[in-house]
């Protein structure tokens, strides 16, 4: 019974910090390369979630509404960049909070005002329906092996598409020092548009495959936007690798430690005080590792070299 | 630089003051809902179903014009003292009608009842208010807590289910709802899960679901929580092999998001959207038209709260003056409840009865639930006995 | 000018016997207060604390445990509240202080949730659903804060004192080599200061102020809750600074009051109240440096420049200023096509 369950939560908890990492990826990149606090990056997550449901309903296919919906994000966040973001580039990080903390307010405002407050909710797509048995007695929900090959599939892509092309160069050089770039002659707002259209994608992207599986409502984007802020600190900002891998750890971290935290203190204490300390110290859990390595390692675990 | 904006302040200042004079013979009457963040849904529907009744009574209670002022508690506790003490301080009304969550009662409980106003809760019904605690200012118009719990394991314990597995989030409620089930059923329990609150993901528990084979489970699992959990329940193909029973879970403001996923599903509850009366009906059908959305149990309480002012209004032949005798009317409960039966306990917490409702589908496509079966009558809280009130 | 303002308000609103104005206006003062300890951060060492809703909650949770325990004289909750917020401030300073900029901002969130989920965990005390105070702290059997406008001058009192404590602080020998390590820490250190304990005392103070305006919201709303520590309210309290200038004592207090006021104010009007509220914080930090007040330096210069005397004059101003405006925007977004090498 044990084993089945931690296989389980395993599983789930990868499936979390892909999800992570999706929506983490690009608020790195965009931290990384342009030095700009992007606070609306959770509510591009939302957006992308609330577009595949109104595409859906509009088409009736899966596939159709999710092409649509990550080309809406895309001009959404395209449209942000050019009208608001652009303009926050060269001023403090401050302003850039403020300036997109607002951004969240109308966004969530506006998603109640256009869709309603009450949650809605995607169907999966009848291919990927039902579960599949992994082993004797485990069996598993196809959807979320989806959103976990999809997302190793997007890390993969990102690797490569960092490490091996001419503009992941620049992004790499970017991340590590932007004016001595532009300074060598590359269109530096064209590069910071192409990284923010294609964060703004991945935020959009994740919205869309996590959409079956929880109600789509209001203000979703806020608590993931905190935990992808966790996840990029303590992967070191501007660092892919580093992303993808404290994503893995958070999502793990977290999803492992609310299900076994009680049983594991009950090893030590009553059961009682088990069952309430065990669920904070869950909660807390993400965080107790934030500070951890941020104490021993300042800067994260990967941080960009040159800086 | 400080001098230019002490006239702004002074501005905005003046701006609050003037909004205070209105006509005096309005019977005033302010609402606490949460109408911001996720919950939104929940203050919308009772907010929408005072308003209906207001209508339906020609926007006059007792015989005086109402007006209603509406406030967001945004779900922040000291947000909410400041908004109830608006109503009281600067609107001065006679009622506030509020809120939907009991942390926000807990909050706003001693500003408003403490003030002399008269505070009916829609919604949340704690212990604390019920007994020891209870106020001769204190209205309930939904139950406590316990009752609605009660109502699943009752259900479970006659329909001879043998086995059960209970899940709820870990807080007190969460805690109350499985006591509460577990002293009406006697049968076994193969499993007990407190899952943390706001957690999204249910595989775990499925898989332990699973692995233990029971009859039935029992859920509690309110807001977004229950929607993931329903969906991924039958995702997970155990909606045909173990009954669904439930608490708060699958009512008409989470069905849009569960749909065909909760079909069949039962859960407990004071009233349904079918319950056979004219007067529901009537309410029902406006309720739809008017909203485009099946009312749920948050909207069909503000509405009842609505015809107890206006019945205890025209026992004081409209006057709020004199406060004893006030709550001596609104006491008596002089309305026909949208849910048939309802008297008020010592507590002033509500006597009435439970029902098992299920999940359906109705002829043009939206889910509902409906009576299924009554379990209780005139079924009052076990707290009374601790309030001092006669 | 400020505080006269704050002082002469009830008399004020007396006139209309709005008292709920009297709450209004000390729940944005007790605000104010935190949003000073928060400046003080910000604004002089450049410490970003994403985390200081925590000690408005300690403070706030000193009080509601006290007053569980049948304890409710500020002789002995005061030093409390504060003495607890402090001693947490004091620790967590220990480790943040490791940090600079964005990973500063995100540990100090860190340990503002671990005491938020601590408190949700309080069983005894009401766990999430929060702890309703028995009664007001009490001063020596006396019961300050019973009566709404002596609790408000008393509330203004702290703000003032507050005031003058960050002022004396900033402008010290102390503030200085605090402010000295904002611009140049490397230098700071070399010139043979302990930067970190100096950044240290400064964090300690800061979140000891926190844990006085905790003492004080728990008392306004006879309440106590998770809810006043979670991360919303740490961001709130950053953008009321931002809005208001940071660096500068009157924008925390400005920046509040504008703040919670238009807040009010905007959701009295329409349900959908963030709907406007958030474009205009957008175009605020766009039009502005500096927040509110470096936009009322900015209007000031401006009136001098243009010589506005008249209506019309203003109303010519503002057809240029636009004009201008407009020609500024279409040539910077289309530098996108255009610059080669600007960055």
């Amino acid at each position: 019974m044990f084993t089945y369950l931690f296989i389980v939560q395993t599983l789930n908890g990868l499936q979390f910090g892909v999800l992570l990492f999706l929506i983490a990826a690009g608020l790195t990149l965009v931290f990384g390369v342009m030095n700009f606090i992007n606070l609306a990056h959770g509510v591009q997550y939302m957006l992308g979630a609330y577009l595949a449901v109104m595409f859906y309903a509009m088409t009736g296919s899966m596939l159709l509404a999710l092409v649509f919906a990550l080309l809406a994000s895309l001009a959404v966040g395209l449209f942000l960049e050019f009208v608001i973001f652009r303009h926050l580039y060269d001023r403090d990080h401050l302003d850039q909070v403020i300036a997109t903390f607002g951004i969240i307010l109308f966004l969530d405002q506006a998603v109640k005002y256009v869709w309603g407050a009450a949650p809605l909710s995607l169907p999966i797509p009848d291919m990927f329906s039902g579960s599949v048995v992994l082993m004797p007695g485990l069996i598993y929900p196809i959807w979320r092996l989806v959103i976990i090959g999809s997302g190793i599939a997007v890390a993969l892509l990102l690797y490569v598409l960092v490490s091996r092309t001419r503009f992941g160069m620049l992004v790499r050089a970017g991340a590590n020092n932007a004016p001595m770039v532009s300074a060598l002659g590359v269109n530096i707002r064209r590069l910071f548009m192409i990284v923010f259209g294609f964060g703004t994608m991945l935020a959009g992207f994740a919205g869309i495959m996590i959409a079956p599986i929880l109600s789509v409502q209001p203000g979703m984007g806020d608590t993931i936007l905190i935990l992808a802020f966790v996840v990029i600190v303590i992967g070191g900002i501007g660092s892919i690798r580093g992303t993808f891998i404290a994503a893995l750890l958070i999502g793990l971290a977290d999803t492992l430690g609310r299900s076994f935290a009680v049983d594991f203190l009950r090893l030590f204490m009553a059961p009682s005080p088990a069952q309430v300390v065990g669920p904070a110290i869950a909660s807390m859990l993400i965080y107790l590792m934030m500070a951890l390595v941020l104490y021993f390692r300042p800067t994260g675990l990967f941080p960009p070299k040159g800086r | 630089m400080q001098r230019v904006f002490m006239p702004v302040a002074a501005i905005a200042a003046l701006a609050l003051v003037t909004t205070g004079a209105n006509a005096q013979d309005k019977l005033k009457i302010g609402l606490v809902a949460t109408l911001s963040g996720p919950p939104a849904v929940l203050g919308q529907q009772m907010r929408n179903g005072f308003e209906l009744a207001v209508k339906h009574l020609g926007g006059k209670l007792g015989g005086r014009e109402v007006e209603v002022i509406v406030q967001d508690d945004g779900l922040k506790p000291d947000v909410a003292v400041s908004k109830a003490k608006a109503l009281v301080e600067r609107d001065k009304v006679d009622f506030v009608v509020g809120p939907i969550f009991s942390n926000i009662l807990q909050a706003i409980f001693k500003p408003v009842t403490g003030a002399g106003v008269i505070l009916i809760s829609p919604n949340a019904g704690t212990s604390n208010f019920a007994g020891k605690q209870c106020n001769p200012n204190f209205f309930v118009t939904s139950y406590q807590n316990d009752q609605a719990f009660g109502v699943p394991g009752q259900y479970a314990q006659d329909a001879g289910i043998k086995s059960m597995f209970l899940i709820a989030p870990n807080y007190q409620a969460g805690r109350d709802a499985v006591a509460g089930v577990k002293s009406f059923y006697k049968g076994k329990i193969v499993g007990e899960d407190f899952v943390p609150l706001g957690q999204l993901d249910y595989s775990a528990e499925l898989s332990k679901i699973a692995a233990t084979k029971p009859d039935a489970i029992y859920v509690f699992l309110p807001g977004g929580m229950g929607i993931n959990f329903v969906k991924q329940f039958r995702q997970a193909g155990l909606a045909d092999k173990v009954k669904f029973l439930s608490s708060f879970t699958v009512d008409e403001s989470t069905l849009p998001a569960q749909r065909d996923a909760a079909l069949g599903f039962l859960g407990g509850a004071n009233w349904a959207p079918d319950l056979d009366n004219p007067q529901n009906k009537k309410f029902v059908a406006d309720y739809v038209k008017a909203y485009h959305a099946v009312p749920a149990t948050y909207a069909f309480q503000a509405y009842d709260a609505a015809l107890l002012i206006d019945g205890a209004l025209k026992l004081t032949k409209g006057s709020t003056a004199d406060k004893k005798a006030l709550q001596a009317a609104l006491k008596k409960a002089n309305f026909v409840s949208l849910r048939g039966s309802f008297k008020f306990n010592n507590n002033q917490y509500p006597i009435q009865d439970f029902y098992m409702t299920k999940v359906v589908k109705t002829a043009d496509g939206m889910y509902e639930t409906a009576i299924f079966k009554k379990v209780f009558s005139n079924y009052g809280d076990t707290y009374a006995k601790d309030c001092p009130m006669k | 000018m400020m505080f006269v303002a704050f002082a002469l308000f009830p008399i004020a609103a007396t006139f209309g016997a709005e008292a709920y104005l009297i709450d209004l206006f000390r729940r944005i003062m007790i605000f104010a207060i935190a949003a000073l300890a928060l400046d003080l951060l910000v604004g002089y060492g450049a410490l970003v604390s994403f985390g200081h809703a925590a000690f408005i909650g300690i403070g706030a949770y000193a009080v509601g445990i006290l007053a569980a325990s049948n304890v409710s004289d500020m002789i002995i909750s005061l030093p409390l509240a504060i003495g607890a917020a402090a001693l947490f401030a004091y620790l967590t300073g220990t480790i943040c202080l490791r940090t600079r900029g964005v990973y500063f901002i995100m540990i100090t969130l860190a340990f503002g949730q671990m005491a938020y989920f601590f408190a949700g965990s309080l069983a005894p005390y009401g766990g999430d659903d929060g702890l309703t105070l028995a009664m007001r702290s009490t001063l020596l059997g006396f019961a300050p804060f019973k009566h709404d406008l002596l609790f408000y001058y008393i509330v203004l009192g702290c703000l003032v004192g507050c005031y003058w404590l960050c002022r004396a602080l900033v402008i010290s020998r102390f503030g200085r080599v605090f402010r000295g390590a904002r611009e140049n820490p490397t230098r700071m250190a070399a010139l043979g200061f302990d930067v970190f304990r100096y950044q240290l005392t400064a964090y300690t103070i800061s979140g000891a102020l926190g844990g006085l305006a905790g003492f004080l919201l728990a008392n306004a709303t006879d309440f106590v809750s998770p809810a006043y520590m979670s991360w919303h309210r740490s961001g709130e309290l950053i953008v009321m600074i931002i809005l208001g200038g940071i660096g500068n004592l009157n924008g925390a207090i400005v920046g509040t009051v504008a703040f919670l006021l238009l807040g009010e104010w905007l959701s009295d009007l329409t349900e959908n109240w963030e709907m406007i509220f958030g474009p205009l914080l957008v175009v605020i930090i766009l039009l502005a440096r500096g927040g509110l007040l470096g936009l009322a330096a900015q209007m000031a210069a401006w009136y001098r420049r243009e010589n506005i005397l008249s209506v019309g004059d203003f109303i010519a101003a503002v057809g240029r200023y636009l004009r201008q405006l407009a020609r500024r925007t279409i040539k910077s977004t289309l530098q996108t096509s255009r610059s080669r090498s600007r960055g």
